[in-house]
């Protein structure tokens, strides 16, 4: 903020030159017949009015309510810092630090001009210090210095919202960017003194990048790993901080011919958000949170530590996916979540043929329970086939059946069968090396030839596929049996086996 | 800020009879994580002694016991904050929850102090307690091993919602226990790490607190393990407690390693 404070003032003083050079006139004009009113001062409606307000602070992915205030008032707001322990995605836990408990914090919402006293509380579970830098400050370190706190304890300071605009905050207690990858930040929204206008539903969602020692989705607890970090390659990339926060039956709700905004945040710490609905067009952004709106938008890029509103009409029902549109992070990191819009049809619009399964992946699923049934039961040694099964079924939906078909029966000379597939009966175990490392070549299955590539499945866990594979040996006509999650673990060790000898 | 007033010293001076088992370190030029100054010096450490283990709940009671002043019922307001030996079941009885061998926790750096003073030792200054705590189970420096980062790391990555584990362990290369994995210690000069931690600009002592400049100041920028022990550090005042920060003592000189 300081920054930008001087940059705005250096932009005035460079205009008032030149509009004297060059005798425009209208900028000196100005500035002779007002006292001069510098940068953010423009956001200065005196002293507060009235008996201080205690801020209402929402949870993720909820937006406290409009301020309909006509005088700068003192506000409140009291954040308390927590270190918990929480789930990442299915069956995997983190020790998330948090504003307020969640990832991202607590959503604050102020009116510019405002006179905001923010407390800072530090659990006295905590194991850190914590303070907070927030973006909508005018003044050092954006309050950093003043909520130096130790577990415990507490801190305040008073700052006035001179800009309006969405600002994120964040801890900026060293080393910074280990606090910002554990969670530690959130949106503050400045509103501009006659209100925003009024939209149907606004939703907070905020990105960020999480980095573990473990791969994406390795069951268990997975600890911080800075070497990830400090290369800038996460483990995961989520909305809301936590992969599912918004998919299922949590996910964003809006009707059809309602207005929705977003507000969305990029807690970073490393990677810039290439922020896209599938589906929608923005009808209106507000790039990186500031006053210029912006028009019929497909993608708005979210810096690091940076925010944009975005705000779209909806027309047409059905399931718009949010992701990250550096594409990977959405399919292979976890950067997905999902505005679910009913309502009537409009076929004049779009003819809903369109099947949102194939973009979704395995998180359209309301939820993958059985899959964490299936790791809890391997982790207390009882695990069953059908609880194998189960697990597979839902996992296959996901990364398989895009091309392998539901119902295992493939597309003919594209995509070969898996159901009553002669080439799987043959030699089961060789599906788990098919699935390390892929395919490529010319195969014969059922009579009829392929020849395409299925790419290696690395990515899936030993127990993911030891699930998948007994689901589908144990479906459409194929002759059972079961894979375990140590043979696939011994199988990965082991070296690549030779090509099967490519049949050009 | 965090002057520190000297009245401690008049408090406990008479040495309660405990044979408390110290370490002898050598000492010598060591290349703290905070450079002795711009010019990334190294700092230069007179051989001292070490206590083992952190001092625990069972020797604090026995303190506190003989000198009732540090009683959580009757210390000065002005040495320990309200939080001070909170966990205890009473204020001279542990209780079930609190194990007598946990490493004593909630206790401010004035208590730490009077502790040390009444076994004739002192606490430990922060490059001491950084030489000591650099080595692993084979080497006097292991800091540029990856493993001993991550086992630093992974402490981080455990929520404190558990009771702290008792002390003990296996002994790192200088025969001291659990200065990783347990709990953050007090160190004598804890309050001047910042301060002193950069003389290329005195007129900003307070960067180490704000967006990535902390990195500025560090010599090995990417050793976050030790730089997190700073940060807590330098976040308290005198007075303060947390529940996970306790202590342990030092003496100067060689001595017998016993």
């Amino acid at each position: 903020m300081k920054l930008s404070f001087t940059l705005t003032a250096l932009a005035v003083v460079l205009a008032l030159g030149t509009s004297a050079c060059s005798r425009s006139g209208a900028v000196s004009a100005d500035a002779a017949a007002t006292p001069v009113v510098a940068g953010s001062q423009h956001g200065d409606f005196g002293p507060p009015q009235g008996e201080p307000i205690h801020a209402v602070l929402t949870s993720p992915p909820n937006v406290p309510p409009p301020i309909h205030r006509d005088k700068p008032a003192k506000v409140i707001v009291e954040l308390e810092v927590v270190e918990k322990e929480m789930p990442i995605s299915e069956g995997v836990t983190y020790t998330f630090w948090t504003f307020g408990g969640t990832v991202p914090g607590s959503f604050i919402r102020v009116r510019q001009g405002d006179t905001v006293e923010l407390h800072l509380k530090n659990n006295p579970d905590s194991k850190m210090p914590h303070n907070i830098d927030l973006h909508g400050v005018t003044g050092p370190g954006g309050g950093a210095a003043s909520t130096f706190t130790a577990p415990g304890h507490a801190s305040q300071f008073t700052f006035k919202a001179l800009n309006q605009g969405l600002y994120v905050y964040h801890c900026a207690t060293a080393p910074v960017g280990m606090h910002v990858a554990n969670g530690m930040y959130g949106l503050i929204l400045v509103e501009p003194p006659e209100g925003m206008p009024k939209v149907d539903h606004e939703y907070y969602v905020m990105q960020g990048d999480f980095y573990t020692t473990g791969k994406y989705r390795e069951k268990g607890h997975q600890p911080f790993d800075m070497e990830k970090a400090i290369a800038e390659q996460p483990t995961y990339v989520l909305f809301n901080g936590h992969e599912g926060a918004l998919t299922g039956d949590k996910a964003l709700a809006a009707k059809t011919n309602e207005t929705v905004r977003l507000f969305v945040g990029n807690g970073g710490p490393n990677l810039v958000s290439s922020f896209h609905v599938i589906g929608e067009i923005f009808d209106t952004v507000r790039p990186e949170g500031g006053t210029v709106e912006q028009h019929n938008v497909q993608t708005t890029l979210v810096p690091a530590g940076g925010a944009a509103m975005v705000e779209f009409h909806t027309e047409v029902p059905g399931s718009y996916v949010l992701v990250d549109h550096s594409i990977f992070r959405a399919f292979n990191k976890g950067a997905l979540a999902i505005l679910k819009v009913d309502g009537a049809e409009n076929k004049a619009i779009y003819s809903g043929k369109e099947v949102d399964s194939v973009y979704l992946g395995d998180r359209s699923e309301p939820n993958l329970q059985a899959v964490s049934t299936a790791a809890k039961a391997h982790a207390a040694g009882t695990l069953t086939k059908d609880e194998q099964i189960a697990a597979g079924k839902q996992l296959f939906t996901g990364t398989c059946s895009v091309c392998h078909q539901a119902n295992g029966e493939g597309l003919p000379g594209v995509f070969p069968p898996l159901a009553k597939s002669d080439y799987l009966a043959a030699d089961p175990k060789r599906a788990v090396q098919i699935l390390l490392h892929g395919l490529n070549g010319k195969v014969t299955v059922n009579a009829k030839d392929y020849n395409s590539v299925m790419p290696p499945m690395s990515q899936l866990n030993d127990d993911e596929m030891a699930n998948i594979l007994t689901y589908v040996l144990n479906s459409w006509g194929n002759p059972g049996g079961q894979i375990t999650k140590e043979e696939v673990a011994a199988a990965r060790t082991a070296p690549a086996p030779a090509p099967a000898a490519a049949e050009h | 800020m965090k002057t520190l007033p000297c009245l401690f010293v008049a408090i406990a001076v008479a040495a309660t009879a405990q044979a408390a088992d110290y370490a002898s370190l050598p000492g010598g030029t060591f290349a703290s994580a905070l450079p002795a100054d711009a010019n990334n010096a190294d700092v230069k450490l007179a051989p001292f002694r070490l206590r083992r283990e952190p001092v625990t709940n069972a020797e604090f009671l026995a303190f506190v016991k003989a000198h009732p002043q540090w009683r959580r019922d009757q210390v000065a307001r002005i040495f320990a904050e309200p939080r001070y030996l909170q966990g205890w079941a009473a204020a001279d009885r542990l209780g079930d929850e609190v194990k007598p061998e946990q490493p004593v926790t909630e206790v401010s750096w004035f208590a730490a102090q009077a502790f040390c003073a009444s076994e004739g030792a002192r606490l430990p200054s922060w490059n001491e307690w950084e030489f000591a705590a650099a080595a692993d189970a084979t080497r006097a420096d292991a800091r540029s091993d990856p493993a001993w980062r991550a086992g630093i790391l992974n402490w981080y990555a455990q929520p404190s919602t558990h009771a702290v584990a008792e002390v003990g362990g296996a002994a790192n290369f200088y025969g001291v226990r659990n200065l990783h994995g347990l709990i953050w210690e007090w160190v004598d000069d804890f309050n001047a790490l910042l301060v002193a931690s950069d003389s290329r600009d005195q007129n900003d002592p307070d960067r180490l607190r704000f967006c990535g400049a902390g990195a500025l100041n560090l010599r090995d920028r990417d050793n976050y393990a030790v730089l997190m022990r700073i940060a807590l550090l330098s976040s308290l005042k005198g007075a303060d407690t947390t529940g996970n920060l306790g202590f342990r003592c030092a003496r100067d000189g060689a001595g017998e390693n016993r």
